[in-house]
């Protein structure tokens, strides 16, 4: 039985208090890429009741994803972003969610992540990643959840949120890159994902301490 | 000069690219506050650098 956006509402304000379900139904929250770390983001801040995502990937879901990305074997083949969405709607149908299926260049950042003022950089490529940051920061008046450093599986203890610059926070362990014998693995991706979704829920909730 | 919160002493004169090459930072992979300021990348070549300015360098390593 699918419960009425009603019943939904009011089950979220009973759960989070309806001062924090209210705020979190104002947010609006861009996730860029959509892989280990952006899919993750993505249902948590759906779970959380953050009320519009914009989900932006290029890419379609592979085999090798399923280690670690919020994908199943239904998903193969199928654009992230809309596999993404689907799932979403499962979770969430009460929220608002827009998809770019496109690849993000310095040249598309202002017009892709305009209407956004928190974004999450979810890339896996380094030199991405810097170019997002950059990009955003450039221009200004965003607020980025950047990542680096999840790889493997050392302590998850080791993996934080720090705030590295007034519109700037990055989660990770800072050190750790994809390499041989460190692969990316579901649990510290995970736990790198929640860091990020919960400083989003943090300045959502006006608090700016990492 | 100040670098993530520690102090160094800067042995010349240089440029954000010289010192992010001498410290071993990809470029690439970078983002550089100075002063508080973002510092835009075609800007690491000009911008120069001296003992009372302030640096942030977040660097990202790979995996997402």
């Amino acid at each position: 039985m699918i419960p009425n956006r009603e019943e939904y509402e009011s089950m979220m304000a009973a759960r989070h208090t309806p001062a924090v379900h209210n705020k979190l139904k104002e947010g609006k929250v861009a996730v860029a890429g959509l892989g280990g770390l952006g899919s993750n983001i993505s249902v948590m801040l759906a779970q959380a009741g953050v009320g519009k995502l914009l989900l932006v990937d290029f890419d379609v879901v592979e085999l090798s994803n399923l280690n670690r990305q919020h994908y199943d074997l239904t998903h193969l083949g199928m654009l992230k972003t809309d596999a993404l969405k689907k799932q979403i709607e499962k979770i969430n149908p009460f929220i608002e969610t827009e998809t770019g299926t496109l690849k993000v260049t310095e040249e598309n950042v202002m017009t892709v992540f305009n209407d956004y003022p928190i974004v999450c950089e979810a890339f896996d490529n380094p030199q991405y990643k810097a170019m997002l940051v950059n990009a955003l920061l450039a221009q200004g008046g965003q607020t980025i959840v950047a990542a680096s450093g999840m790889a493997g599986f050392d302590s998850a203890n080791n993996i934080k949120t720090r705030q590295r610059f007034k519109n700037l926070y990055v989660c990770g362990d800072f050190k750790t890159p994809v390499q041989e014998g460190s692969g990316l693995m579901a649990p510290r991706v995970a736990v790198c994902a929640a860091h990020q979704a919960n400083m989003v829920l943090r300045l959502l909730l006006n608090i700016e301490k990492a | 000069m100040i670098v993530n919160g520690k102090e160094i002493v800067l042995q010349k004169e240089s440029s954000i690219m010289e010192f992010l090459e001498k410290e071993g930072y990809d470029p690439t992979k970078v983002a550089v506050e100075k002063n508080g300021i973002i510092v835009p990348k075609i800007k690491f070549e000009t911008e120069m650098l001296s003992d009372i300015d302030k640096m942030e360098i977040v660097c990202f390593v790979g995996g997402g």
